[in-house]
């Protein structure tokens, strides 16, 4: 028999591996509605993703910035709070990056003015939300859509009209090379982004489970009404939630336009920037808004989207279906029966034993 | 202004009304029993998909119409289901129809062969009806009746008030000898039938075309236009035409020579963006929602 708090920790993983196999037989179904072969493709997909040392590093890539965005939905949701607004943040923190970048200040200064840089626009990107959720009892999930299209044009604005490169109208200046992130193998595109990344994780961690302030935060999502009698303002949690949010979210940006070659620029469309916060929901809610779980369901993400860029060209099936996949894997995890037969199985083999 | 212009922003607005509109009346039905669809955004997406699919199969725009209805109602079938008798998380399930349609949307128009876009032939697009300033879709008046008819159901009917019921005090109904997640069920199946032909309307009559961006959030416009109206079909009506007209004004200002040397289009393309979240904060105090929205219910 396992100890109790072992037990605690085992279902959640149970459900969302279950989840994740669930949806990969549904998309292995809807590949041979489409005519192809699933057992090529989730091959090609799975070498593609972990099959060799380049293909981990690009796994480990992807991973970086959906690690942050993930994080920036998993600490809200532990508040009790449904923060969707990653995806415009991490816009204006990636732009905030390339604007420092104008100021050319001294070697290790601008790579960390940089960064706080980002770090700060995607808190103030996510303040009015916090202020009009307090102030006017707007629902956090619709202002904080209308914040991302409102970031989206105003991304398009700045690339187009402030921060382009005069010599390629299609995306902004580059970051300069001194206040890039350096690359961790020569070929493959990770960098010390990850770090960043990690380091984000541990802060979290630490914030959640060994401060008041993050107990704080826990007791309002278990029971907020409870946390109220009990003295913690609803005002500070809030606030809290949603600036700290903000801040890994821009540093999301952040790390996606320092770190990842060839361009270190935003690009116009901002194709690299793109979903990476939505992605981040699905991440969180695999790796159940835990900083640790994230870690594993966010390489697992990026190594899906690097797998299927290759299944792509192998067996030719969509990079798109990565993305039905991913939603089905969410769908599957929203319905509680799931635990129901984990808990059933686990029942069984005891009494076997 | 000349009247002409006049004339061409009411269209317009009018035409950009209708999505909206009609995504917000079925959620108006849903959140009254209950139940809150955060994947009403991905309801639109497959709803477009399939009015051009089903448009182009047959050949007819009403089937094109009724295809976007049916699968807009099978996917609010599947969170009605989750939702109530599986009594799962409504946020969460939400957050996944929403991804899921945009990959399934996005692996649809590749395997179609046009990667990212797919327009629908004229001919099969619904015919507008040409009045002597303009020309109007159908599913403008459609939508105005719809939304009178969904007022007039909830508001004074048995019906409706079975719907209210189990929306704002469950166990009671329960005790009353309503049936609660039937209830609920059927109306998460209105609510995705809307959201379907709301969907529908972008692909086979609005635009023509099916995009991967062709809801541009107009799913979650609704959620907050759903808020704005306090679950009143009727001002649901006038916040769709209020989002439509900021919409429609952007069109027109982005092509009007003059006016976009002015103002850059990127913060015009913002303002129905900025008026609804200013519209929501306005009225925000005021609304009153059913008590048990969002929460599964369970026979103690």
């Amino acid at each position: 028999m396992l100890p109790s708090s072992w037990r605690r920790r085992f279902n959640p993983i149970a459900e969302s591996l279950l989840a994740g196999l669930i949806g990969l037989i549904i998309g292995g179904f809807i590949m041979l509605a489409f005519g192809y072969n699933p057992i090529s493709a989730y091959r090609s997909l799975f070498f593609g993703s972990f099959g060799s040392t380049y293909s981990w590093a690009e796994s480990l890539a992807n991973a970086t910035p959906l690690i942050l965005t993930a994080l920036t939905f998993a600490i809200a949701m532990r508040g009790g709070l449904f923060n969707i607004g990653a995806e415009g943040q991490l816009y204006v923190g990636a732009l905030a990056a390339v604007a420092v970048s104008l100021m050319h200040l001294p070697s290790p200064f601008n790579l960390v003015v940089s960064l706080l840089a980002a770090m700060v626009a995607g808190m103030i990107w996510s303040l009015p939300v916090a202020l009009l959720k307090l102030g006017r009892g707007v629902h956090e999930v619709i202002s904080t859509i209308m914040f991302n299209w409102i970031a989206h044009f105003f991304a398009f604005y700045l690339i187009a009209n402030v921060l382009t490169d005069p010599k390629r109208g299609e995306r902004t200046i580059s970051i300069v090379e001194s206040a890039r992130l350096t690359r961790i193998l020569p070929m493959a595109t990770l960098n010390s982004g990850i770090l960043i990344s990690l380091i984000t994780v541990a802060v979290i961690l630490f914030f959640l489970w060994r401060t008041s302030a993050g107990f704080e935060v826990r007791a309002a999502g278990y029971n907020q009404e409870a946390s109220h009698y009990a003295g913690i303002s609803l005002r500070k949690q809030v606030l809290r939630v949603f600036l700290i949010g903000g801040a890994i979210a821009g540093l999301a940006g952040a790390v996606q336009v320092m770190g990842r070659p060839p361009y270190y620029a935003v690009m116009s469309g901002l194709p690299q920037l793109v979903n990476l916060g939505f992605d981040g929901i699905g991440v969180a809610m695999i790796g159940r808004n835990h900083p640790i779980g994230i870690v594993f369901a966010a390489i697992f993400f990026g190594g899906l989207m690097t797998g299927g860029r290759i299944m792509q060209f192998d067996p030719g099936v969509p990079f798109e279906l990565v993305r039905v996949i991913e939603g089905v894997i969410i769908i599957a995890l929203a319905v509680p029966e799931l635990r129901r037969l984990i808990s059933r199985f686990r029942r069984k083999r005891k009494h076997e034993n | 202004m000349e009247l002409a212009h006049f004339w061409g922003i009411l269209f317009i607005s009018l035409h950009a009304m209708v999505p909206i509109t009609l995504a917000a009346i079925g959620e108006t039905i849903e959140e009254s029993a209950g139940l809150f669809n955060i994947g009403l955004e991905g309801i639109l997406l497959l709803g477009a998909l399939a009015g051009a699919l089903g448009a182009q199969a047959s050949g007819s725009a009403i089937i094109g119409l009724m295809t976007g209805i049916t699968i807009g109602a099978a996917v609010g079938l599947i969170f009605g289901v989750i939702s109530t008798t599986l009594r799962g998380s409504q946020l969460i399930s939400g957050v996944g129809i929403n991804l899921f349609a945009l990959g399934f949307v996005a692996l649809m128009l590749t395997v179609m062969g046009a990667p990212g876009f797919h327009s629908v032939a004229r001919d099969v697009q619904v015919p507008l009806i040409h009045l002597g300033v303009g020309s109007l879709s159908p599913l403008v008046i459609v939508t105005v009746i719809l939304a009178v008819a969904v007022w007039w159901l909830l508001r004074r009917t048995q019906l409706g008030i079975w719907i209210r019921a189990v929306g704002e005090n469950p166990a009671a109904a329960d005790v009353a000898g309503l049936r609660v997640n039937a209830l609920r069920l059927g109306a998460a199946i209105a609510a995705g039938a809307f959201a379907g032909l709301a969907g529908a309307y972008l692909s086979v009559d609005w635009f023509g075309a099916v995009t991967k961006e062709i809801t541009a959030g107009r799913g979650f416009i609704a959620l907050a236009i759903v808020v704005f109206s306090g679950l009143n079909p009727l001002l649901a009506l006038l916040g769709g035409f209020i989002f439509g007209f900021f919409d429609g004004l952007a069109t027109w200002v982005a092509t009007y020579p003059g006016v976009k040397d002015i103002i850059p289009w990127q913060f015009v393309a913002m303002a129905p963006y900025i008026v609804t979240l200013a519209v929501v904060a306005g009225v925000i105090g005021r609304v009153k929602f059913p008590k048990a929205l969002g929460v599964p219910y369970m026979r103690e």
